[in-house]
């Protein structure tokens, strides 16, 4: 497998594991956060709201998917560009959209898909161009 | 209407800067050998030595709460979308702080997620 080939797959994986981490973690956030309910802006229903959060198992689930995605934004930016990255995990927002309306039957209006296939012609786009181009500057920063 | 374009572009610029930092950190860092957890883990906690990480951090929190500010201030229908803004801040960023060949296709393709996700969050 070519040099070439090899960094644009791996950053894929690296971007897929991002994106399915990222809503994945704010699923959990919102799962539990609903389970305990409105959170009452005073010190006892503070206090509850704290104690409810770190005694709830969604809760840390939610936490270890989000540093599951740190972990995997901070390892792809180590090699790609942010460039490519940053764009490319917009995508998330267009999957949200589609697992939405396939799962949750939710209906869309036409101006979110408007969206929606802006996003994916954007992603396509930045996609196809070469994941990484600061081959020199990392040699400078190194040494 | 001042404090509101301010408060945004602290937003737009926190996370943009925080993340160009952290790039520039995790570009310092190297990269991992292979993509195996235990390298994966090793990697990262060398990562977490650098002082360019623990740039983009505090950044990264003032940007969260201006966040939250502005969505005390306007409808999260004018911030979200507003805040789409730093696909275009973060690519300038990354052409002229991290010297990224940002070709015009990637120019387009960044300018269609920005509008794209506009629209998307403005429901």
């Amino acid at each position: 497998m070519g040099h070439e080939v090899r960094i644009r797959i791996k950053t894929l994986v690296m971007i897929l594991a991002m994106v399915v981490c990222a809503n994945a973690g704010d699923l959990m956030l919102k799962r539990g956060m609903t389970h305990i309910g409105a959170v009452q802006v005073s010190a006892s229903g503070l206090q509850h709201a704290f104690i409810s959060t770190i005694t709830n198992g969604t809760i840390w689930l939610g936490i270890v998917f989000l540093i599951g995605f740190m972990a995997s934004y901070m390892t792809v930016l180590s090699w790609a560009d942010y460039s490519y990255v940053m764009p490319a995990g917009a995508f998330g927002y267009a999957l949200l959209t589609l697992l939405a309306v396939v799962f949750l039957h939710e209906n869309v209006s036409p101006r979110r898909w408007v969206g929606v296939v802006l996003i994916c012609v954007g992603v396509l786009l930045v996609g196809q161009t070469r994941p990484r181009t600061t081959e020199a500057v990392v040699r400078e920063v190194a040494a | 209407m001042m404090r509101v374009a301010l408060l945004l572009a602290v937003l737009i610029l926190g996370s943009t800067g925080g993340e160009i930092a952290i790039t520039y950190g995790m570009k310092a860092t190297g990269e991992p050998a292979r993509l195996r957890p235990r390298e994966i883990l090793l990697f990262l906690a060398q990562a977490l030595r650098n002082g360019w990480f623990w740039a983009g951090v505090p950044l990264m929190a003032l940007s969260f709460y201006s966040l939250l500010v502005l969505l005390s201030w306007q409808p999260i229908s004018f911030v979200i979308p507003a805040s789409a803004l730093s696909y275009v801040v973060g690519t300038l960023g990354a052409k002229y702080i991290l010297r990224e060949d940002v070709s015009p296709a990637r120019w387009i393709g960044v300018v269609l997620v920005c509008a794209g996700v506009a629209l998307v969050a403005a429901g």
